[in-house]
């Protein structure tokens, strides 16, 4: 029994829960005049971390399999501009418009696995001239200004078009205006990430690879088409995320999405996944976002200044990493 | 059971240690006199190393005490230990491989003069010991440019340059070749000559009654005695060892070959080096239906890449044709070798074996995940259904088959990794090594499962290091050296001296 207690208590999904819980209880004491206790706030902190937890969730699948993905932020950038392009000024339907970006997501996601997986360059390089690249690409799709609905015309006048229902359809709320469409969105891709992993071949493909490449390989798992597939949904996913950024910001802005990997990739390391690969889990990540997302909720309501919130940040990654850690 | 001799420099004394709840080791005794070779054995997971870790500083024990010269010592770090003469060569290398034997050598214990390394005294200081053992290296290449073997002397050559009063040697031959064991052997009763005491651990029966002046017994963490190595006969040390009663070592198998099942003709590895052409070059053979072919050889002979090319053909140039059932396999690549019923299981068990961190059930899954996932949804009761039978019939002992394999001993990984390939229901098993890092009990039951496996109508080709195992196993043996085979011998034909002149490129009939 006692041992049984022991074998709960040392579960990474008990320790990131913990992890979790500890934030929620430090929301409630500095709960900044009662806000916290607004269902309001939290579905406000739901929203505004969806988008990295999607990332998030992308970056797992490479995690695990013993990778990571530094271009998220970038395809994420540039997929909003896509987004916006297609949509606002050439009028694309907006289903037809989401299947493109996320085919160009899904490219630069199999580009970067190609370059690690067939080519053998450490991964950290290979998707760090991905990141350089898409940013570039991003600038020169949207000409270096924002997309929206005021549109540069030849001869120096704009012109405004009107912005696509879809926009305000993704970054609304549905269900008596509570829930946020794009919390959903996440949902969904939690849901086929974590069927993918725990439930999928391709899933138990990841992990082996993640914890022993060699071991893999001479044990007829296809190493190729394991690491294509995770950074080929690593790299849709930023799509989804950058479609969602587009619509919740209006407009596809070049610089959209800066440092957002390393956001992503922080979730996943709080949720308790170790960078060396062949370990985690998407409940894992789902509390590391949670637990992100709450602690940079909590210093917002109580009014922390941004170089006291980086700083903070900073300190409480190192000390949820030591914390998963810890043994007995 | 050891009588209080004074003399004894080295005394650990009721030494008892609790791993997170678990007890590993109980009131275990060991004294270590000058100038003598104690060999301390007993199976996998008797807490030999454990207890070769207290003693150099690695864990503090729970219990029990260390005296050395009659003095209560705790050490609390490698390095107090070495600073009291007790050094350590551990049983895997931990050379780092991009850094050359010398600045290896001396890691963390530097020769400096206000602050600069003294790399001339250094130099000096290491070649020395490398001449006194026999190994010509280039002292300014990365020792990953060395084969293993020549690596583990500079393991051996690193404990010595700081003249050691105890050394402990961790099964140090299990990556040497025969000359470099005898060399190793000189050096040793060198050392012994010179009052240096020597605590040895290894599994190789001929090299316990070789050099043992006293034996000391663990089993299951407990101290079973102490005997001098000459009033300890080999059948008392195996009875005391596994706590039942051995009768033969092995089992003489009856000969029950079938259909052809392999064939090999005139395959040739290029070499990856780039220093010869061909590594490998021209060798042929059949494999029939329940037989079991040896590939004997010496390090270097070139019977590792033979086993390998017929798997795996990814990493180098190949040439000549492999036939299994009377289908050629052009290119091999371990996918399409497993899916035409070719097992390959290699020396390295944790670097190219298994997946440490997993289950016992995902690792004997790992190579036919295929077959439990037929809509790529994986069927885990399936699976745990498999882990389980195979557990049963390989008699690997366990606490959860959701354990990391990282936890169970040597023996137990083996059976695991055995089981994986069982799984794959394999037409032909490439077995390297098989029984490396493994404990006596299990290494029975290794040679059983081979005989049911041969029975069962599979064909398997084996490497072993060890000769005596390979004369009872193998129905034929095809001896090779530098890359050719030198010999073929049926059983009953060969002999130990036979292979080994033919390994050493003395063929009389090849």
């Amino acid at each position: 029994m006692k041992k049984r207690i022991m074998a709960i208590l040392l579960e990474p999904v008990f320790r990131a829960f913990l992890a979790l819980l500890l934030m929620v209880v430090i929301g409630l004491v500095f709960n900044a005049h009662g806000a916290f206790f607004k269902s309001g706030t939290h579905l406000d902190m739901l929203r505004e971390n969806s988008r990295y937890a999607i990332l998030a969730c992308g970056m797992t699948l490479v995690i695990v399999a013993g990778g990571i993905d530094l271009a998220v932020g970038s395809v994420l950038g540039m997929t909003a501009v896509c987004f916006a392009l297609f949509t606002i000024h050439w009028g694309w339907p907006p289903l037809i418009a989401s299947v493109a970006c996320a085919g160009i997501g899904l490219a630069t996601g199999l580009v970067s696995g190609a370059l690690a997986g067939q080519f053998r360059i450490q991964p950290f390089i290979a998707t760090l001239a991905m990141m350089v690249f898409a940013r570039g690409l991003a600038k020169s799709i949207s000409g270096g200004e924002k997309i929206s609905t005021s549109i540069h015309q030849a001869d120096g006048s704009f012109k405004f078009g009107t912005l696509p229902p879809v926009f305000e359809q993704l970054s609304g709320r549905v269900w008596n205006d509570t829930i946020p469409v794009v919390l959903l969105v996440l949902l969904v891709t939690a849901l086929v990430c974590w069927v993918l992993l725990s439930r999928l071949r391709w899933g138990r493909y990841l992990y082996a690879i993640g914890g022993n490449e060699e071991a893999a390989r001479l044990s007829g798992i296809p190493i190729m088409g394991s690491k294509l597939l995770a950074y080929g949904l690593c790299g849709l996913l930023a799509a989804v995320a950058g479609i969602c950024h587009a619509a919740d910001e209006q407009q596809g802005d070049p610089e959209a999405g800066m440092g957002y990997e390393l956001t992503a990739i922080a979730m996943v390391v709080i949720g308790g996944t170790s960078l060396s690969g062949g370990r985690g889990s998407i409940p894992l990540t789902l509390l590391g976002a949670l637990t992100i997302g709450y602690l940079d909720k909590i210093l917002s309501l109580n009014n922390v200044e941004t170089a006291y919130r980086l700083m903070l940040t900073g300190l409480i990654i190192v000390c949820a990493v030591l914390f998963q850690r810890a043994k007995r | 059971m050891s009588d209080p001799v004074t003399g004894s420099m080295l005394w650990m004394r009721n030494i008892g240690m609790v791993f997170s709840g678990v007890r590993v080791l109980e009131a275990v005794n060991l004294d270590v006199r000058a100038g003598e070779v104690h060999v301390l054995a007993g199976e996998n997971g008797a807490g030999k190393s454990t207890l070769m870790k207290i003693l150099c500083g690695v864990y503090t024990p729970t219990e029990g005490s260390v005296e050395l010269d009659g003095k209560t010592v705790k050490f609390r770090s490698p390095r107090q230990a070495t600073d009291h003469g007790v050094r350590m060569i551990h049983q895997e290398l931990s050379l780092v491989p991009a850094l050359n034997a010398v600045d290896n050598a001396f890691l963390g214990q530097e020769l400096s003069r206000a602050g600069w390394v003294r790399r001339a005294a250094e130099e000096v200081r290491l070649k020395g010991w490398l001449t006194r053992l026999g190994v010509d290296v280039d002292l300014r290449r990365p020792v990953e440019e060395y084969p293993v073997s020549v690596q583990q002397m500079i393991e051996v050559a690193k404990a010595l340059t700081f003249d050691a009063r105890i050394l402990i040697m961790d099964e140090p031959t299990s990556a040497l070749n025969r000359p470099e064991v005898e060399q190793l052997f000189a050096v040793v009763s060198d050392l012994k000559a010179h009052g240096c005491g020597v605590v040895y651990i290894t599994h190789k029966m001929e090299e316990i009654y070789r050099i043992a002046d006293r034996i000391t017994v663990l089993r299951d963490g407990k101290y079973v005695g102490t005997a001098r190595a000459a009033e300890l006969r080999q059948d008392e040390l195996v009875k005391w060892m596994v706590g039942r009663e051995v009768k033969e070592h092995f089992t003489q198998r009856t000969a029950h070959a079938g259909d052809e099942v392999l064939r090999v003709q005139r395959l040739s590895v290029a070499d990856p080096t780039g220093r010869q052409a061909w590594r490998v070059r021209n060798v042929s053979f059949a494999l029939k239906k329940g037989e079991v072919v040896g590939l004997a050889g010496l390090e270097g002979a070139g019977n590792h890449e033979v086993m390998e090319a017929l798997f795996d053909t990814t990493s180098g140039r190949v040439k000549g044709a492999v036939w299994l059932e009377g289908k050629e396999l052009n290119r091999r690549q371990p996918r399409m070798s497993i899916r035409e019923g070719l097992a390959y299981l290699t020396s390295d068990r944790k670097g190219k074996g298994l997946v440490l961190d997993m289950s016992i059930t995902r690792n004997t899954t790992l190579a036919s995940l295929k077959r439990f996932s037929p809509w790529l949804v994986l069927r885990n009761r399936a699976e745990t259904e498999a882990a389980r039978r195979h557990g049963k019939a390989f008699r690997t002992r366990y606490a959860t088959l959701e354990q990391p394999v990282k936890e169970l001993s040597g023996g137990n990984q083996q059976k695991v990794v055995l089981a994986k390939w069982l799984e794959t229901r394999p037409k032909v098993l490439l077995l390297d090594e098989p029984t490396r890092g493994v404990d006596v009990g299990a290494k029975r039951e290794i040679y059983e499962l081979i005989d049911r496996w041969t029975a069962e109508g599979i064909g398997i080709v084996l490497i072993t290091s060890e000769m005596p195992e390979l004369l009872a196993l193998a129905d034929r043996i095809l001896v090779m050296h530098r890359g050719e085979v030198t010999a073929v011998m049926k059983r009953g034909e060969a002999t130990q001296e036979r292979v080994l002149a033919a390994a050493m490129g003395q063929g009389d009939e090849a």
